[in-house]
């Protein structure tokens, strides 16, 4: 854990109390403190070990103006006394040529606050392991890949990492909160050649916030092996409309363009597909959207989001229908609405929206069931490039998998694109698989989606 | 230029703590140590719904501290720069190797550097209402441009950059690098149709730059004729065709197709698509691309790479044949190859790697306006919001933001955002026609790779290729 020589607890309220005498309206400020481990090992050897820790803290004042508020912010590395008087110094006098925002301003006091109890988010045990023993994790990952298959040839590597955290965040309406965070991960990417001397390589990881959760080195390595060579011998396919089943990993990508399509700022200024669209269908009717900060354990849990209020559980689209935008307090004023607690920020700079654990409800058909009843299709596997416009909802991205025949996988392709709208890619999501699990902080089931354009040959 | 004060003023450092620092780092029996003093100051303002809601500075001050061994590296890094913490991170590194001290710290040898960018005059926090202008210049502006606009945002983002380097072989470098972008983005709405446009630029320069003909003015109505344009787009076609690339920024193919896979550390791993082509045909005659690091102002170059190297041209194609990698130190010992100068790294906080700086195409012969009458049907890009590679199996995407159907020889009906996809090793074999019309972009890449984003330029004259897959609906 972090070695701390001052009580950065008392430095985050000091900090507000001295930038109202200073002469801010009021104050926010932010202190993040951590530590991170990580090691690399490529073909055995060890390659990179890397270890350090780093703080930081952000301070953010409003001015108070007959209709509203001047705001601006300012961050720093050095936490010394000096360091921190001219952090308060130059975030008032930037503050003063901001505009008066009549919108800008902190939460209501009654919404501040904390989910209490253990939501188990920190564990020592991922330092608990040797600086040995984790880099044996990392060569038996690899070594697990590489053993998988005589293609296998070559390594991108593999690693283990771990890291610690704590936020602390208080501002001058009272709130003062901190919370602690653990991470681990291993991970494996192999790279398979054929007798062409075509290469492929693909990747498997496992992250958990206690050590004890993380899956096993060799499951790790056998999973991304698998992922690498049914990769191999990929070629193109003709350009065609074919129904689409994205895998869970890529599917995450469909959620994520959702949770951003209905994030306040888009919204309010028009620039989203779902702009004035709540309470109507924008989804296949067995789509329901969840973003829920307060699963306990969850890579996405907080007790509170960036501007002190308690985190909660918001149903973006439930059977299809559009229920909530996703706000933080500025945003819900721009649309008069009431924050969902999905703020985040940086040291400097206003709070955005930020997800908790993302995810779109599991459905009751297994994968397989979803693949066999595809008679001619594409099972996608990897995506490449942005290549949404949630402005238009145009969709266009590189993509790679496995051609589907009669149900079943034919051949690897590659070098192919698939592209939609994706106001229509949502209606036209015919199966979402039961395969729901939280390996990140987004998670999505199998989706099969219809009416796309595959673009190849 | 004589950066190192900035350093030995303001944190204390002397010369004899950097070289106590380079012999603890060695003292577990490293081959090589070095140390990145960074320190970056920045300022970043924006406007939205034409009032300056954003408006934000901040400071950061680290050092990292590497050890090799082999073909091993440590790294450690803190943000608190007093003696004994930078000893005990030399400590950390040196753990990477494990044995008595092998190698001594050899005296430092400055390494002599050009001047491509301003120098700081004073500190950055000094007129904040001219950069104020310049974004309110663009508001209206963009809003001026026509009543279809709806929203427009416009920041202007700068930052000074200070560096020392030290290193076990005796390399001893300094730089401060300053870096302004400025950018807009605009919404337009006509009836039920919508659009976005954006559009920016800047370089390693200070705020003067942008009171020449790339000011808020030109931006804003790039970025309002984009959305404007885009309201009235057609699907993009789908499949493979004959595609042509306007100037500048399109370049980023470069970058995605044959950039990446030129980096040594991949072709020192053979994780490349490129590994083992030297001296083989890997673009059609007409190509020559280069990485040069040593322009004037430009947003990918440096007086220093980032581990005290000298930066430079450096040929990767040459009339279609692959000549060289980009390579920082490791790779350049570990290959046997010369070090390129292209050494570089997000932060203190992150080990170098190769990188590109700026990576351009060198112009050809043919006019424009034949690159285009030549083509039957066809798709023409001349923007992009960006790309990304596969640099194993060599495929690459780009994202075109401004295209245009091209029908018997003429620039037709513009198309709605479509990815673009190629394999690296192939694509520019296809090349049949390469403009005399080289730019470079207008200064808006950052490049990411292995998680660390670095400022970068790309640039290309208008070029055809005979055939590629666009990613289109029809």
């Amino acid at each position: 854990m972090a070695e701390t020589s001052i009580d950065l607890r008392d430095l985050a309220s000091g900090l507000v109390a001295q930038s109202l005498q200073a002469g801010a309206s009021d104050a926010e400020v932010t202190i993040r403190e951590g530590d991170e481990f990580s090691t690399s090992v490529r073909l055995g050897e060890v390659e990179t070990l890397k270890q350090s820790g780093s703080r930081g803290v952000g301070l953010r004042v409003l001015l108070r103006a007959d209709n509203g508020y001047r705001v601006a912010s300012t961050s720093s590395s050095d936490l010394a006394p000096d360091g921190i008087e001219r952090l308060i110094r130059g975030a008032i006098a930037l503050a003063h040529i901001a505009s008066v925002d009549p919108f800008a301003g902190l939460a209501e006091p009654g919404e501040f606050g904390q989910i209490s109890g253990d939501l188990r988010l920190c564990h020592d045990d991922v330092y608990s392991l040797p600086t040995e023993e984790r880099i044996a994790w990392a060569r038996r990952a690899e070594a697990a890949a590489m053993a998988a298959d005589p293609r296998l040839v070559n390594s991108d590597g593999a690693g283990f990492d771990a890291a610690t955290g704590r936020r602390i965040f208080a501002n001058s309406r009272g709130f003062l909160g901190e919370y602690r965070s653990s991470y681990c991960s291993i991970a494996a990417s192999p790279i398979a050649r054929d007798v062409s001397g075509e290469m492929q390589r693909d990747y498997w990881w496992s992250q958990a916030r206690a050590f004890r959760d993380l899956e096993s080195p060799e499951s790790v390595g056998q999973e991304a092996a698998r992922r690498t060579l049914r990769l191999l011998g990929a070629r193109r396919v003709a350009t065609q409309q074919a129904p689409i089943v994205f895998a869970p990993e890529v599917a995450r990508g469909i959620v994520g363009a959702i949770f951003d399509a209905a994030a306040g700022d888009a919204i309010y200024r028009g620039a989203s597909i779902f702009a004035g669209k709540l309470g109507e269908t924008v989804a296949a009717p067995s789509v329901t959207v969840i973003d829920d900060g307060t699963i306990p354990g969850g890579f996405g849990t907080s007790p509170f989001d960036a501007e002190g209020l308690p985190s909660r559980r918001t149903v973006i689209v439930e059977h299809g229908v559009l229920r909530s935008y996703i706000l933080n307090t500025y945003a819900a004023r721009k649309l008069g609405m009431k924050s969902t607690a999905n703020a985040g920020r940086g040291l400097a700079g206003n709070p955005f929206l930020d997800s908790g654990n993302l995810f779109l409800e599991a459905g009751a058909p297994s994968a397989e069931e979803i693949l066999h009843g595809v008679d001619r299709g594409l099972y996608v596997t990897r995506l490449m490039g942005q290549g949404v416009n949630l402005v238009t909802g145009d969709y266009s991205r590189g993509a790679a998998g496995l051609w589907i025949e009669n149900g079943e996988f034919a051949f690897p392709v590659q070098e192919i694109t698939i592209a939609g709208n994706l106001k229509d890619m949502l209606r036209n999501i015919s199966a979402i698989g039961s395969d729901l699990k939280f390996r990140s902080a987004t998670a999505a089931p199998t989706l099969r989606i219809d009416g796309m354009t595959v673009a190849g040959e | 230029m004589d950066h190192k004060r900035y350093f030995f003023e303001k944190f204390g450092i002397t010369e004899r703590l950097l070289e106590r620092c380079l012999g603890e780092a060695l003292s577990a029996g490293g081959d090589y140590s070095d140390l990145y003093f960074e320190s970056v100051a920045s300022t970043s303002l924006g406007l939205d719904e034409s009032i300056v809601k954003s408006a934000s500075q901040g400071v950061s001050a680290g050092c990292g501290i590497r050890v090799v061994s082999g073909e091993r590296t440590g790294y450690a890094y803190t943000d608190d720069l007093s003696a004994d913490r930078l000893l005990r991170a030399a400590r950390t590194a040196a753990l990477i190797a494990s044995g008595p001290a092998q190698q001594p710290v050899h005296a430092f040898t400055e390494t002599s550097s050009p001047s491509l960018y301003p120098a700081p005059a004073a500190d950055l926090d000094t007129d904040l209402s001219a950069r104020l202008d310049l974004i309110t210049r663009a508001d209206h502006a963009a809003r001026r441009y026509d009543q279809r606009v709806t929203q427009v945002r416009s920041s202007y983002a700068d930052e000074l950059r200070r560096i020392l380097i030290a290193a076990s072989d005796g390399t001893f470098a300094s730089d401060a690098q300053p870096l302004a972008r400025m950018s807009v983005f605009v919404v337009a709405k006509d009836g039920d149709r919508i659009a976005r446009g954006s559009s920016g630029g800047g370089g390693r320069v200070e705020i003067g730059y942008f009171t020449g003909a790339k000011g808020p003015e030109f931006f804003a109505a790039e970025a309002a004729r984009t959305a404007i344009l885009q309201l009235a787009a057609v699907p993009a076609p789908a499949g493979e065709m004959e595609v042509v690339l306007g100037p500048g920024w399109p370049g980023v193919l470069l970058h995605e197709a044959v950039g990446h896979g030129l980096e040594a550390d991949f072709n020192r791993k053979k994780t490349s698509a490129f590994a083992g082509l030297i001296g083989r045909q890997v673009a059609s005659s007409k190509v020559t691309v280069v990485d040069n690091g040593r322009m004037a102002l430009r947003r990918g170059s440096l007086n220093v790479d980032d581990e005290g190297s000298s930066t430079q041209e450096t040929i990767l194609i040459e009339g279609g044949i692959l000549k060289g990698y980009l390579s920082d130190k490791l790779s350049a010992r570990l290959m046997g190859i010369p070090s390129t100068g292209n050494g570089r790294r997000e932060s203190y906080q992150q080990i170098p790697m190769p990188r590109m700086t700026n990576t351009y195409m060198l112009p050809g012969e043919d006019s424009p306006e034949d690159i285009l009458r030549s083509v039957k049907r066809g798709l023409y890009a001349v923007n992009f919001g960006g790309g990304s590679v596969d640099i194993t199996s060599g495929k690459f995407v780009f994202s075109a933001s401004e295209a245009y159907l091209i029908e018997d020889g003429k620039v037709t009906a513009p198309v709605r955002d479509a990815t673009l996809i190629g394999n690296g090793p192939e694509a520019l074999k296809h090349v049949s026609m390469v403009g005399n019309d080289l730019a470079l972009d207008e200064g808006i890449g950052t490049c990411g790779k292995e998680g660390q984003s670095v400022p970068v330029a790309v640039g290309m004259p208008t070029v055809k290729l005979d055939r590629m897959t666009v990613g289109g609906t029809r």
